[in-house]
């Protein structure tokens, strides 16, 4: 037991040690951030008059209030849509089992690796053919397409697991397809529903480059895009600069932590499937 | 996955689907087809203009030109680009390499104790890096990694004021500072996720090692290593496409430079396509991309499933 002991100690220090290391960069943004704008503070000190003044400046400087709104707007284009559209197919493929389902499957997961960057050049050029450019849409529609993948897949994997049994026997009962989707299936995938609904929204908030490539307007983008921006505005104010990177990164931190044990698993399920 | 015999399913099915309209057919293929719309749209239609824009010169607005293959010979000779796909490598070994290698360390030594109030803390807190956009991270090492920032700080604290420098902005150690940042953001996911896989390895496994007087390396060789397959599987996949498509973090950090010593593809076909309008050369480095990365991931997932049969 001598052994074991000295094991969960070793453990328990690991353990503290990479907490710190995980959580250095956040406190290192937040004592950066309550020092005197345009200064350049040296390392990690504690400012003689913390300015907390700084985090109001950096969300007008930010333009905040836009940009909330703005993430928001493209989180409830591209999750429900994604969701209805990813459980419906891997509905037909997983479960009808619809003719071509091996191939109509393999043609999503060809698209489940996809490095985004490999297919934004033409995506500009056809988001601007559709006159799109420059809205909320140039995000949406693309993200919607570039996730279906993995919603596909997601979904096709709670149902092929669903026993074919519950279908017949609604079928008996005179229910037709949709109403044995909408009924029977939809309520019993709610878990692997909200699971993917968690991972859209996180990937779209976070979404960076159609951000940066399809929309100039900073107050259009994702809260991720603008991040960007306001780096090039504000980079050579340290502290502004700082104050406002935090408070970007605070609405996925608060639902993180109101969600957190959903995130955990959603997250681990996620990478293990995809 | 499940592999039942689609005639023996369709016969067991017969009576039903006749009284309505098969589902296997036309209906089916309702519920099918949005979602085959969208990616037809916006993901298949990119990739064929891929491939076709990478065969041509076109500035983008102009008329293009016909060049057949000669964008890839770009791509492999001309020592930008070629180095730019050196350097998604290189990163591996900092995505990839340090968080498994590491990851799976600290799992083995905190999985005595993962059911404890304080790793069940840790796992909160080491998730924070993947909820958080990845230009927050950016811009946070950036400072951390400046010439006063904290990681000089500490250095000086501990006598090694003689190294201290502008991480990301020095030719030598631009990279590896990258990777680090790459690493800080992976290593959470990857130990969460191994010490998952390792929750269901069966304890009786290591009693009988710790019987046939088995110490903790070998345990960890014999035992823990090799039922992880799976997982560590998954945790190489992700990592290795997160470096090879990496993007967002090396976009603010130090948009590739300096110099060229951090420029990685995604970041050079941004460039090449919107600033340099080489829509062409873009387009090849932007099929070369995808191409690696699917022959990375497949060989790594056919391992994994080997393991399991």
């Amino acid at each position: 037991m001598i052994t074991s002991r000295r094991e969960a100690w070793t453990g328990r220090v690991l353990l503290i040690f990479l907490m710190a290391v995980t959580l250095l960069p956040f406190l290192s943004l937040f004592v950066t951030a309550l020092h005197p704008s345009g200064t350049y503070p040296a390392g990690l000190a504690w400012p003689d008059d913390p300015q907390w003044g700084n985090f109001p400046r950096a969300f007008e400087a930010a333009n905040m209030g836009e940009l909330l709104k703005s993430s928001a707007l493209i989180v409830l284009g591209v999750v429900p849509i994604s969701i209805v559209l990813g459980t419906m197919a891997g509905f037909a493929i997983g479960h009808l089992r619809v003719i071509g389902a091996r191939v109509i499957f393999l043609l999503f997961v060809l698209g489940l690796t996809l490095p985004f960057e490999g297919v934004i050049t033409p995506l500009y050029y056809q988001i601007r053919d559709m006159g799109l450019l420059n809205t909320r849409w140039a995000i949406i529609l693309p993200l919607i397409g570039l996730f279906m993948p993995f919603s596909v897949f997601w979904m096709r994997a709670h149902f092929v697991n669903m026993p074919g049994e519950l279908s017949e026997s609604a079928r008996m009962d005179g229910a037709n397809v949709w109403q044995l989707f909408r009924r029977i299936h939809v309520p019993l995938a709610m878990p692997a529903i909200s699971s993917l609904g968690i991972l859209l929204f996180l990937w779209t908030w976070n979404q960076f480059l159609l951000a940066i490539v399809l929309v100039d307007d900073p107050a259009k983008r994702t809260m991720s895009g603008a991040l960007g921006a306001f780096q090039g505005q504000w980079g050579t104010d340290i502290p502004l600069l700082c104050a406002g990177s935090l408070l970007i990164l605070t609405p996925t931190l608060v639902i993180f932590l109101l969600f957190q044990r959903h995130f955990v698993k959603a997250l681990l399920q996620g990478s293990l499937k995809g | 996955m499940t592999p039942r015999s689609a005639g023996a399913r369709t016969a067991h099915r017969r009576p039903v689907a006749t009284k309505l309209r098969d589902p296997r057919g036309l209906v089916g293929w309702l519920f099918v087809a949005p979602a085959l719309i969208f990616y037809a749209v916006f993901v298949l239609r990119p990739i064929t203009l891929t491939f076709q824009y990478s065969m041509y010169e076109w500035n983008g607005i102009g008329a293009s030109t016909w060049v057949g293959p000669a964008n890839y010979g770009k791509v492999f000779t001309d020592p930008d680009l070629f180095d730019s796909l050196i350097n998604a490598f290189k990163l591996i070994a900092f995505f990839s390499a340090i968080p498994v290698v590491l990851g799976l360390a600290i799992a083995a030594t905190i999985r005595r104790i993962a059911q404890s109030r304080l790793a069940l803390v840790a796992r909160t807190v080491l998730f924070l890096p993947q909820v958080i956009p990845l230009v927050a991270a950016g811009i946070a090492w950036s400072w951390l990694l400046a010439s006063t920032g904290v990681i000089n700080q500490l250095l000086s604290l501990i006598g090694l004021g003689g190294v201290t420098r502008a991480w990301l902005g020095d030719f030598d150690t631009a990279l590896p500072a990258v990777g680090m940042i790459g690493a800080w953001v992976l290593l959470g996911l990857c130990t969460l996720l191994l010490l998952a896989g390792m929750s269901k390895i069966d304890p009786a496994l290591y009693e009988a090692a710790r019987l046939d007087g088995a110490g903790a390396w070998r345990e960890f060789v014999s035992i823990t290593v090799p039922s992880l397959r799976q997982e560590i599987a998954v945790c190489v996949t992700v990592t290795v496409i997160a470096a090879l498509a990496s993007f967002d973090i090396i976009y603010i950090a130090t948009q590739g430079g300096p110099g060229n010593t951090t420029m990685v593809p995604g970041l050079q076909i941004f460039y090449l396509a919107f600033a340099e309008r080489e829509v062409g050369t873009a387009s090849a480095l932007a099929v070369v991309l995808m191409v690696l990365v699917i022959a990375c991931a497949l060989p790594i997932q056919w391992f994994a499933k080997d393991g399991n049969r």
